[in-house]
């Protein structure tokens, strides 16, 4: 979905940022419902440990998948200021425990530049692109994967 | 038009019913001319409605068939068992042909044509064939209080490929106040063809009555044209509600504004002879909707019964405008947003309550007061959304006559099937999943259940069968019943054929309902020879399966040569459950109080271990397997103490008794299920998930799963407990 998106609105395509440990990603903003601050998950049974638990998002049981650990950067402590990007993926909405929003962006198609060809099963999971902005690194995140498979199955 | 169309096809659906439980009536005995009425007006209604919509086949059947009923209505065909056994199947066609005709499918004539071939023949009388009545709209005349409309029929003349139109056309005021003219729609209309227009001027008041504004003239226009009708109609697209308008091409009419108010009465059942009966009956059809069989449209026609077929019905526009149900179509989704918002209303007020509680506000003070009183608004609310989904179980009962009545035929059998209680209400989600396992036992009934005719009577029975289905509401929780007066289970053939399939040691100690239930194993089967209709006990483990996802459970009973019963208890609705909370690990859990037999405090000398990592509860002398919910979770690594928690003992569907072990009981209270898997995905052992007061999610349990999943369920198990419940 986000890949037809991309597809279809070359020009210009705006990102939300957000760090998670000390890397920086983006997300298409299209696929994005809302954010909002961290609280307490009730864990589900049998889960793979990036997935925190589900918490109420206004009466619709929203999964929180931690970003880190799903990237295998390690678990993260969540504060009272951890951020919660609600997505759509697919039909489902998730939220995504992340440390922090950075940014807004705002960039084109030709500026996406091939994941650099790194042995990491995180980059090539999860990483379709790059963007260099101010002489950061910011990975494009593909979302279709977040989920652990089984449940995306049974959805 | 797609509107129009689609409320047709809903209306034949009511009418397809209405005619159902009359011929079934009229099977029974019931040869009343209300009855054979209220039947050969949901026929006719049918067949008006799919004239104007142009569905050859479905007219063209409907119509034998209501030929067919006119004979027994004019008295010239007394039912006889037979002919009731043809009109019954008759009945399945036209439900066959509306179903396809809804899909826009066509259906092949020859799967049908012994049937129609049958319903014909009851009308040949002393071999003559009665004079047919034309296929085609009767004349209708509509009195809107505005200028008559009327529509007559066509001639037969018109040729091959040009048609010939009948149009009425009464322009309104509003025509003109459009800066509209007639004449030019007439001059568009001359370019298709040949015309003859004639103006009627009859409606022209005296000159010092005529009021300036006003429209007098209306038109009736006779045009020979090898256009198709939607070229005709297109002509008068910019005067569209601006003029009462009908076009009627060889003497099929087209669909014209004029015609859905009467097609839409005619739907609603209110339209033959339309006496002012039909409103002033109706107001006692929604007090006893269980009577429906007599009722809705057999008061309407009481006295003016014996209207003869060709007469014209005449739809009263009046009647048509005030319907004569007092209940309204709502989509589904809508009710379902409604029941969802209720829900979070629920929650909310919970939050609230609990809110004043860590206030600490006096208990008489005006908050606390109030909240009382919002509270018990919220719950009068829920339960009477909860009732706008809830929905008779009478239409589910009716389409397993259907089924009832193909199984007998294939198996050469004679069955009747007996419903009770088909008012019984249950919300419409639950019905729904009803639908195939009831099938499904039902067919098995007919095909194992009954014995063939011969054997029955040899065994000193009548040679018919019954099939009883009866749905009641006990405890909160709606029980369906279906029971044969067969031959009963053979625990012999049962026994031995799970032997054979090694699903029970050869000499093993099985009372009679132990082997009954056996019929629920997977992979089960009795069958000698797989028919092509099923196999009692293959798939039964299946149907127990779909009732145990519902919340319910089934039992079996049966008693050799008097036949068997299975049982089904139902909860009510699969939005709201009343569960206890419970404390495990630091989560709250929320167990189905379904399950629930009793809670116990487990002293430690009533744990018992068995093998390496199994602990066993020793409950009245019977030991029953011991579920730590936090490890078998995976929520804590290492079981608690059973001194230091409670049991709960469960009782899973198939009978199986298990004792959870959770830390603490916090209460018993109403949830409101949550989905998990709309945005995750299925958790073994958790069946979904709440909300809790205090805005947090609670997992709701799967018993079944829990104890599945920690306990092999083995055959010993399952037959220890089975006779339980």
């Amino acid at each position: 979905m986000q890949e037809n998106e991309l597809a279809a609105n070359a020009a210009n395509n705006e990102f939300v940022a957000f760090r998670v440990g000390a890397q920086e990603f983006c997300i298409d903003i299209m696929c994005v419902r809302e954010i909002r601050g961290w609280t307490p998950a009730t864990p589900l049974p049998h889960a793979p440990a990036y997935v925190r638990g589900v918490i109420n998002l206004r009466g619709a049981v929203l999964p929180i998948v931690d970003l880190a650990m799903r990237f295998g950067l390690g678990l993260t402590e969540p504060t009272p200021r951890s951020v919660i990007i609600v997505v759509h993926i697919h039909q489902q909405i998730v939220g995504l425990l992340v440390d922090a929003v950075s940014d807004i962006l705002t960039s084109s198609e030709a500026s996406m530049q091939p994941t650099p060809d790194i042995a990491s099963d995180m980059a090539k999971t999860f990483v379709k692109g790059v963007y260099a902005v101010d002489g950061r690194m910011i990975s494009i995140v593909t979302l279709d994967s977040v989920l652990p498979i089984s449940a995306k199955a049974a959805a | 038009m797609a509107a129009i169309r689609q409320t047709f096809f809903q209306e034949c659906e009511e009418q397809l019913s209405e005619m159902e439980i009359g011929l079934l009536a009229m099977d029974e005995g019931s040869t009343d001319s209300e009855t054979v009425n209220a039947v050969f007006r949901a026929v006719h209604s049918i067949k008006g409605g799919a004239g104007a919509f142009k569905l050859t086949q479905l007219v063209q059947f409907a119509h034998t068939f209501e030929t067919a009923l006119d004979f027994v209505r004019s008295g010239k065909l007394t039912p006889t068992p037979e002919m009731m056994k043809i009109m019954l199947r008759a009945a399945d066609v036209l439900a066959d042909l509306v179903e396809a005709s809804r899909d826009g499918r066509e259906i092949n004539e020859t799967s049908y044509e012994t049937v129609a071939a049958d319903i014909k023949s009851l009308t040949l009388v002393n071999g003559e064939e009665e004079v047919e009545e034309p296929i085609d709209f009767q004349p209708t005349v509509i009195d809107f209080g505005l200028p008559e409309i009327s529509i007559e029929p066509a001639s037969e003349e018109a040729g091959a490929s040009s048609h010939e139109y009948r149009i009425n056309f009464t322009p309104r005021p509003e025509l003109y106040a459009n800066a509209n003219e007639t004449a030019l729609v007439l001059r568009e209309l001359n370019r298709l063809g040949v015309m003859e227009a004639a103006c009627d001027v009859s409606a022209l008041p005296n000159l010092e009555n005529i009021d300036s504004n006003g429209a007098y003239f209306s038109w009736s226009i006779r045009l020979t044209s090898e256009r198709d009708i939607a070229e005709v109609r297109e002509v008068f697209e910019f005067v569209e509600g601006e003029a009462d308008l009908s076009i009627e091409s060889d003497g099929q009419p087209e669909v014209s504004d004029a015609d859905i108010a009467a097609l839409l009465a005619m739907a609603l059942g209110s339209s033959p002879a339309a006496e002012p009966m039909v409103t002033s009956e109706s107001p006692a059809d929604t007090h006893e909707p269980e009577t429906a069989a007599a009722a809705a449209p057999a008061s309407a026609e009481a006295p003016s019964a014996l209207t003869p077929v060709g007469e014209a019905p005449k739809p009263d526009a009046k009647a048509a405008a005030i319907p004569s149900q007092t209940t309204i179509r709502v989509e589904f989704d809508r009710v379902d947003r409604l029941i969802n918002l209720v829900g979070e209303l629920v929650i909310n007020q919970a939050m609230l309550s609990q809110r004043v509680i860590e206030a600490n506000f006096a208990g008489s003070s005006s908050v606390v007061i109030g909240l009382e009183e919002l509270e018990q608004l919220t719950r009068e609310i829920q339960e009477s959304v909860m009732a706008i989904r809830a929905q008779p179980v009478k239409p589910l009962f009716q389409r397993m006559s259907r089924i009832v009545r193909e199984v007998a035929d294939a198996t050469g059998k004679e069955v009747r099937l007996k419903t009770d209680g088909e008012a019984t209400e249950v919300d419409k989600t639950v019905v729904e999943r009803l639908a195939e396992p009831l099938t499904h036992m039902i067919r098995n009934a007919v095909d194992h259940g009954i014995e063939s005719p011969e054997a029955r009577l040899a065994a000193g029975k009548p040679a018919e069968g019954v099939v009883r289905l009866t749905a009641a509401h006990r405890s909160g929780r709606i029980v369906i019943e279906i029971s044969d007066d067969g031959a009963g289970i053979n625990r012999h053939k049962v026994r031995a054929s799970a032997v054979k399939k090694g699903l029970i040691a050869a000499d093993a100690q099985l009372s009679d309902s132990d082997i009954d239930n056996l019929l629920f194993l997977p992979g089960f089967s009795t069958a000698s020879t797989i028919s092509n209709i099923s196999g009692r006990g293959v798939g039964m483990d299946v149907v127990k399966r779909s009732i145990q996802a519902l919340g319910g459970r089934i039992s079996i009973s049966s008693r050799p040569g008097q036949g068997s019963t299975f049982s089904m208890s139902l909860p009510l609705t699969l939005a709201v459950l009343d569960g206890m909370a419970v404390s495990v690990a630091g989560q709250t859990l929320v167990v189905p109080l379904t399950a629930i037999v009793e809670t116990l405090k487990p002293k430690s000398a009533d744990i018992h271990a068995l093998g390496a990592e199994g602990r066993v509860m020793a409950i009245r002398d019977t030991f029953v397997p011991l579920i730590d919910v936090g490890t078998q979770l995976g929520f804590r690594d290492t079981a608690t103490q059973p001194e230091s928690s409670v049991a709960i003992l469960v009782e899973t569907g198939g009978g199986a008794r298990n004792a959870l072990l959770v830390d603490s009981i916090q209460d018993q209270r109403q949830v409101v299920i949550k989905s998990l898997e709309a945005n995750y995905g299925t958790v073994a052992g958790i069946a979904a998930a709440t909300i809790l007061g205090d805005g947090r999610v609670a997992l709701i349990l799967d018993v079944d799963a829990l104890v599945a999943g920690s306990f092999e369920e083995s055959l010993s198990g399952e037959l220890r407990y089975g006779t339980g419940g």
